[in-house]
């Protein structure tokens, strides 16, 4: 087992912060377009982490107008340019897929109050580094769209797209 | 063909220039030492015998001791026949490693011996895809064989019959992986894909890039 950490360890990055089901991220994705790189911002709630070590994934979940659109990330996919945590989340669940049946306000989660919850909160909110286990994982970022009810939708590109790489 | 001697560690992902993420099969390779080299004059064909993977002295025949001894190396535990394979440089008692034989983008053959199953059915062992359907009065028929042959007229169930029995534990060989990554300082391959065997499993490992090595 030793073997296989020493060389996840090249795969695993350090500049990820630390975040978990139910926070908000905003994901600085790399698209290259023909021979042009730029950034592409994707904010939304984490609703999964699966895998460990190099394989980590995260899911992100967000409301593109009225069409929810999936994203699963391979955590330390050298696309990712950058993850900001912008909101620690309050839930009691590692899964979050009760997220897809629900709409406007009751899809909202609870933001963690610094100094209530657990004695770590503090901790927590300053984004350690990822000490635990973060893995990501293979694939290329797939877009998966949840459509509202029955309504299925095609991935919807990011209104915000970003600044030059 | 020139080749090396390996054990599987386990599996993960790594991400190549272009970013994608590759399965990968982390092998060990110690360093092999050349226990043998056969030459056509000698023994009517060309080879180099490896050996890999140190055991305790105790354990080892005398025989067997005698010929680590020629080659000035203590007892190994896994020895193995490359055909053809030249390693030019080098001699009896010589060590090979990761990098004298493989470079990244090589194919590879792997060799191992699979997972033991134990004694299963015909669906695990030979692929089949059972009888019929849950309902139809069909009750517990969905893992069977099926019908083993005709009636009166062979008589008899041809040889060779898939049939359920002792499944995996065997040798297999995995061909085509490419080599994804070099480690040299830790003396670790990584290919891609999977590769026979348990974790810890001892490998044959056959570069087919190259016949053999300068």
């Amino acid at each position: 087992m030793d073997k296989l950490k020493l060389i996840e360890q090249t795969v695993i990055r350090d500049d990820i912060p630390h975040f978990t089901a139910g926070d908000t991220i905003n994901v600085h994705y790399r698209v290259r377009e023909g021979d042009k790189e730029r950034i592409q911002q994707y904010k939304g709630v984490v609703i999964n982490e699966r895998g460990s070590g190099a394989n980590k994934t995260v899911t992100v979940r967000k409301m593109s107008g009225n069409i929810g659109v999936e994203r699963i990330f391979p955590l330390y996919s050298p696309f990712i340019a950058k993850i900001e945590v912008s909101k620690k989340g309050k839930v009691r669940r590692s899964k979050l897929f009760y997220l897809r049946k629900l709409r406007g306000k009751a899809a909202r989660i609870q933001e963690k109050v610094k100094g209530q919850g657990p004695v770590q909160a503090d901790v927590d909110i300053d984004g350690q580094p990822p000490v635990q286990a973060e893995a990501e994982s293979p694939k290329p970022a797939q877009a998966e769209v949840k459509g509202q009810g029955s309504a299925q939708a095609e991935v919807k590109e990011q209104p915000p797209a970003a600044e030059e790489s | 063909m020139s080749g090396l001697i390996g054990k599987k560690v386990g599996m993960t992902s790594v991400f190549d220039d272009l970013g994608r993420s590759i399965p990968v099969t982390v092998i060990e390779i110690e360093p092999c030492v050349i226990s043998q080299i056969k030459t056509e004059e000698t023994d009517g064909y060309n080879a180099v015998q490896l050996a890999a993977f140190s055991k305790r002295e105790k354990t080892t025949t005398k025989a067997l001791k005698g010929h680590f001894d020629k080659a000035g190396s203590e007892p190994k535990k896994y020895v193995t026949e490359f055909r053809d394979f030249i390693p030019e440089g080098f001699e009896l008692g010589d060590e090979l490693t990761v990098e004298d034989v493989f470079t990244v983008g090589d194919l590879v053959d792997v060799v191992g011996i699979s997972k033991g199953r134990g004694f299963t059915g015909v669906m695990k062992r030979h692929n089949f895809s059972g009888v019929g359907d849950a309902t139809h009065g069909q009750h517990d028929r969905a893992r069977a064989p099926g019908a083993i042959g005709n009636a009166s007229d062979p008589s008899r169930v041809f040889k060779g019959k898939k049939m359920p029995g002792r499944s995996g534990n065997e040798r297999v060989k995995i061909q085509n992986l490419s080599v994804a990554k070099i480690f040299t300082e830790s003396n670790i391959l990584l290919v891609t894909g999977g590769v026979p065997g348990r974790n810890g499993g001892y490998l044959k490992i056959f570069n087919k890039s190259k016949s053999d090595i300068a």
